[in-house]
């Protein structure tokens, strides 16, 4: 839809556009803002909430880090997967467009299965351990709402990969469609960096 | 919709490339979008407005018959008197409704879509399809909102604001299923705004015609573009605390709950950082489409054109900065509170900018006094009476008098309400350009002169009940000794909103014939410079002919470059340089 609608646009002389090759990468930063914004309002409700709570449990001892770092680690390394494919099919590149998409799909896959492992592991034994549980403590709630938001763009993200990796392979889309597509997991990738630091480190 | 059907039977044929279903229904032109819009907010409108008849008569004859409503069945009605728990879930569905599905609907998603393209003469939005996903789940959104009157328990009644812990446990208002659709709907609501300001945002910026630089714009695509932005970085804020709240309610957490840790007053900072952008979200286009009415029915250019831009900028950025002035009598840090004081009166400043540009605007000019230039007049003088009663409620001492009373019911609905008057202008000054044909002058003055007078017959009263003290969400003011004197003005109050509600339908029916009789508006019927007047009336798919080049800004009324008391912003003057605006 957007392809049809940009070459048509673009067609026409227009005053200076600010993304003149495609009207879809500034709708993707349009989004990305207000995407932030969300993320936002939850990370500010949860300092506000932890802030206020009488007691709160150290996040390192109860969540375990080492698991959580090399999610992280695998996710800095799918973005960079991410450029080396959009770098790829600039060039023309297709056998190593793909290869490299593939991986940074196989990254969020690995993330979300991770991601699954560690919720299991946290409900079944370290959170009653503690005495702790989705209900009974804000700060069970606001970890798993918040990495359950995030997880969720995890796995729109692994999606619209799968969708451009195939609609490229079909030859409709192209070079700045894998560029929009970069935006936003570069975008979950940090946004992650962040809820890391907030949730697990601090 | 289905007027519009009726309406456009005959411009079917004239697009026989696109079948019944795909031109009015699923349709991805930014002008049926628009029409879709209007009607959607304007079926609203009526459940809205009906709601308020009802309180008003409660208000002035507590606890007896409404006329007509005594087929509603127990427990909603007994026998058309209207039990507090009603009148709770009433007031809530109110402002609910009017807020998100009436004025928003149609300033936003009506004349945003409508005017946007055209206005900057683009063919289209710059996603279509995304456009028309933006109406339908903003459908779904208000048909989850209206179901909610019909499930057990009844619609959400904890008010428009939904405080917390009130509106978080099902047990404080007895609304199970009300609440959290009410919650649903508002989360739906939020994707297809967000929608709507992607396509907004990116057309404006990426696809003005050759010459439109911004300085160009109409103020209308100023407007809307500033609340574009507004709407994307604030709607997104309000989902989030409506999730935590839909968490609390049906999974037991603690978000806004004291008893489990929770903060309630989260929800008053996450809320109000939201709902303070949201108040200008409702004004700012109504401001725009304002100074473009004023300014080509006085036939002058607008007076301060940079100077009504920049101000737009500068209320949209001091608006997340104020929130907290709903929050004075919430428990505060006082220093907290004199800083949100201080930041709340310097958006007087802006709003005092455009008042006086408007009333520059209008000096000496050969003013038209149709049907949208009165209701644009209305609109100016029912928002400097607002504005000037925002002022005492910034005021912190003042606010903690007057907070929660009908001071405030009287402020807001001076403004927000007063947005109806900028409303139905814009329908009055475009539906020629909407739908092809001119809506009745005569009846348009009849409207404008009932709604203005039983309009501030109707409100201005509500500012003395709240200084006497009158509560804002109260069920039946005679239970009070000291505010039985008052009971008269609640009367003069209910009768006045009865007439204004009347009035209406003189609108009705005006839009209704309008739409009914036969194609007669010419293109620029109100010889007005911007864009959209070069189209055709109503514009065909795509808009132009060919894309239009801008020469210069949308105000030059009674320019002596030419012998016509106005110039179009694509005409181009033999021998003329184009000017920087």
């Amino acid at each position: 839809m957007s392809e049809a609608v940009a070459m048509h646009s673009a067609a026409d002389a227009a005053e200076s556009p600010l993304t003149p090759e495609s009207w879809g990468k500034l709708g993707m930063w349009i989004f990305l803002a207000a995407d932030a914004m969300s993320f936002g309002g939850l990370i500010v409700g949860y300092a506000l909430l932890r802030h206020a709570s009488a007691q709160w449990p150290n996040p390192a001892h109860t969540l375990g880090i080492n698991l959580t770092a090399f999610m992280t680690f695998l996710l800095i390394v799918s973005s960079v997967t991410m450029v080396l494919s959009l770098s790829a099919i600039q060039r023309g590149d297709m056998k190593a467009f793909k290869k490299f998409l593939m991986l940074t799909i196989l990254g969020g896959l690995i993330f979300l299965g991770c991601q699954a492992y560690e919720w299991t592991h946290l409900i079944t034994e370290r959170l009653p351990e503690a005495g702790l549980s989705f209900t009974t403590h804000l700060f069970a709630t606001t970890f798993f709402v918040l990495t359950g938001f995030h997880g969720m763009h995890v796995t729109g993200g692994v999606i619209y990969n799968s969708c451009v990796l195939a609609a490229v392979s079909r030859g409709r889309y192209g070079p700045k469609h894998v560029e929009i597509a970069g935006l936003y997991w570069h975008f979950v990738d940090l946004v992650w960096i962040l809820i890391f630091t907030f949730v697990y480190l601090i | 919709m289905t007027e519009s059907a009726t309406a456009h039977a005959a411009h079917a044929e004239a697009h026989h490339e696109l079948g019944f279903v795909r031109k009015y229904l699923f349709s991805t032109d930014h002008k049926m979008i628009g029409r879709q819009f209007l009607f959607l907010g304007l079926f609203m409108l009526i459940i809205g407005g009906l709601l308020a008849m009802m309180m008003r008569w409660e208000l002035a004859w507590p606890e007896t018959n409404i006329p007509l409503m005594g087929w509603v069945p127990e427990p909603y009605m007994y026998g058309g008197i209207l039990p507090p728990q009603t009148y709770n879930a009433f007031f809530t569905m109110h402002a609910t409704i009017m807020i998100f599905f009436v004025v928003m609907p149609i300033m936003v998603g009506g004349f945003g879509n409508f005017l946007i393209p055209l206005m900057i003469g683009a063919g289209d939005m710059a996603f279509p399809k995304l456009n028309m996903l933006s109406f339908w789940v903003g459908l779904v959104s208000g048909i989850v909102m209206l179901s909610s009157f019909f499930v057990p328990g009844g619609p959400a009644a904890g008010g428009w604001t939904s405080y917390a812990p009130l509106s978080a446990q099902a047990s404080f208002t007895g609304v199970e299923w009300g609440q959290h659709l009410w919650i649903i709907s508002l989360i739906i609501l939020g994707i297809s705004s967000l929608m709507g300001s992607i396509n907004y945002i990116t057309t404006v910026v990426n696809m003005r015609a050759p010459g439109m630089t911004y300085f160009r714009m109409p103020l209308t695509i100023w407007s809307l573009f500033i609340t574009a932005i507004l709407l994307l970085l604030a709607l997104p804020v309000l989902t989030a605390a409506l999730a935590m709240l839909l968490f609390d309610r049906m999974f037991g957490t603690s978000f806004f709950l004291p008893a489990g840790g929770g903060e309630p007053l989260l929800w008053q900072h996450l809320f109000w950082f939201f709902g303070h952008p949201e108040v200008y979200v409702l004004v700012l286009p109504a401001m725009g489409v304002t100074s473009d009415i004023l300014s080509t029915l006085s036939r002058k250019p607008i007076f301060g054109y940079h100077a009504m831009a920049f101000s737009m900028i500068a209320i949209a950025f001091l608006s997340w900065v104020v929130w907290g002035h709903h929050m004075f009598v919430s428990g505060m840090n006082p220093l907290l509170g004199t800083a949100f004081m201080m930041s709340t009166m310097v958006i007087a400043i802006p709003s005092a900018i455009k008042t006086f540009n408007w009333l520059g605007t209008l000096w000496g000019g050969s003013i038209r006094f149709t049907a949208p230039m009165l209701f644009a007049l209305g609109f100016v003088s029912n928002f400097v009476i607002g504005g000037l009663s925002g002022i005492f409620m910034a005021a912190t001492p003042v606010d903690i008098f007057i907070h929660d009373t009908y001071y405030i019911v009287a402020h807001f609905h001076y403004v927000v309400a007063g947005i109806i008057f900028a409303l139905f202008a814009a329908v009055y000054y475009w539906f020629p350009k909407m739908f092809g044909k001119k809506m009745s002058e005569p009846l348009g003055k009849i409207h404008f002169i009932l709604t203005y007078i039983f309009f501030n017959l109707t409100f201005f009263p509500m500012h003395i009940l709240g200084v006497g003290g009158h509560m804002r969400r109260i069920y039946n003011p005679t239970q009070y000794e000291f505010l039985q004197p008052l009971q008269g003005i609640n009367h003069f109050i209910t009768i006045s909103a009865f007439i204004l509600g009347v009035s209406q339908l003189f609108f009705l029916y005006n839009f209704i014939a309008s739409l009914a009789k036969k194609r007669d508006a010419e293109r620029n019927p109100w010889h007005a410079n911007s864009l959209e007047w070069s189209a055709e009336s109503p514009p065909p798919h795509g808009n132009y002919e060919t894309t239009p080049v801008v020469y210069r800004g949308a105000y030059e009324y009674s320019s002596p470059e030419v012998a016509e008391d106005w110039l179009p912003q694509n005409r181009q003057v033999s021998g003329g340089v184009a000017r920087a605006h």
